[in-house]
């Protein structure tokens, strides 16, 4: 391991969020600030990757909110993030589905993974 | 200002407790070896005189490794002059605790060398706005450079086309963010000049 590494794992606690991949559907509970008011608001949508390794890893998530496409960056360890719920596991064949990008309605939909 | 020499290690980013994302800069200082300590009387101005890092003896010149005896220093790779207010003692050790959390400082390196590079990313110019309307392979090219009859000559220090980078650079301000004695890391916030690896300068 590399010394930059080493130094941000130490610097960074890492969180022990469930595990989950591209195609998985989660839903994100993250805190926010309005002045000294601190308050939980959710984002749901859909794994689009997860870049990076370890400390400084993040993830995007997309969801349609009015027709319109949403996509948001978490770092994974942020301390902002209250918790991750992993509400469906996703059958998909790559680590990163920016095809889901081009495609709307019925044709966007991921099969969920049976065993 | 008293300062140390040290290796650029690499980017990261760290937590803030507002839990913002922050870019920073890991840097390897110290430990630095006095190896000389400048007077008025001698050299006619004062500095103390550091070294900082390893090379093998058989790869040091002999005027160094003379200069270096003189200390009880052996194999130091780099020396660099700098001014304390208070002055250490010869052969003392400084290390990353002469800077404390929350301290701005300085750095200085070698920015990373780009080539020969025209006046659009060298100074920015705009270039030629339209690639159509009989506009021909003109489109990075700087424009003119002086007027004709009056001042009939290019002023000093009009900016054009050359070397961009590899050259010594200084970040000022830069907020101190941790601190590991024991591994003689310091964490600054933003980036620093220079490769990975490379040598800099942090003063206080």
């Amino acid at each position: 391991m590399n010394l930059v590494d080493k130094i941000s794992n130490e610097l960074i606690e890492t969180k022990n969020h469930p595990n989950f991949k591209a195609g998985d559907n989660i839903t994100v509970y993250y805190k926010i600030k309005e002045g000294n008011k601190e308050r939980i608001q959710f984002f749901k949508g859909d794994v689009l990757q997860i870049k990076g390794k370890k400390a400084t890893q993040t993830f995007t998530i997309r969801k349609i909110s009015n027709n319109v496409g949403v996509e948001r960056v978490f770092p994974m360890n942020s301390p902002m993030i209250d918790k991750i719920e992993v509400n469906k596991v996703g059958k998909v064949r790559r680590a990163r589905i920016f095809y889901l990008r081009g495609l709307t309605g019925k044709k966007a939909r991921i099969k969920e993974f049976k065993k | 200002m008293a300062g140390l020499i040290a290796k650029k290690i690499g980017m990261t980013s760290i937590f803030d407790e507002s839990g913002k994302n922050i870019a920073c800069t890991i840097i390897e200082a110290g430990p630095c070896i006095v190896t000389q300590l400048k007077t008025f009387e001698k050299d006619g101005y004062k500095a103390v005189q550091l070294g900082f890092g390893q090379k093998k003896i058989k790869n040091i010149n002999k005027a160094k490794l003379g200069h270096l005896k003189k200390s009880k220093t052996k194999n130091l790779n780099k020396l660099v002059e700098f001014n304390f207010d208070n002055e250490p003692e010869l052969g003392s050790e400084l290390k990353v605790d002469l800077f404390n959390v929350g301290d701005y400082v300085t750095v200085i390196g070698n920015s990373k060398g780009k080539g020969f590079q025209g006046v659009v990313k060298r100074h920015g110019f705009a270039g030629v706005g339209d690639a159509t309307h009989g506009q021909h392979n003109r489109m990075r090219a700087p424009g003119s450079i002086g007027a004709a009859s009056y001042p009939a000559k290019v002023f000093k220090g009009m900016r054009m086309a050359g070397q961009m980078g590899n050259q010594r650079v200084k970040v000022e301000n830069l907020e101190v963010l941790n601190i590991d004695i024991e591994k003689n890391i310091i964490v600054v916030k933003g980036a620093v000049p220079g490769f990975n690896n490379s040598f800099i300068l942090i003063e206080k």
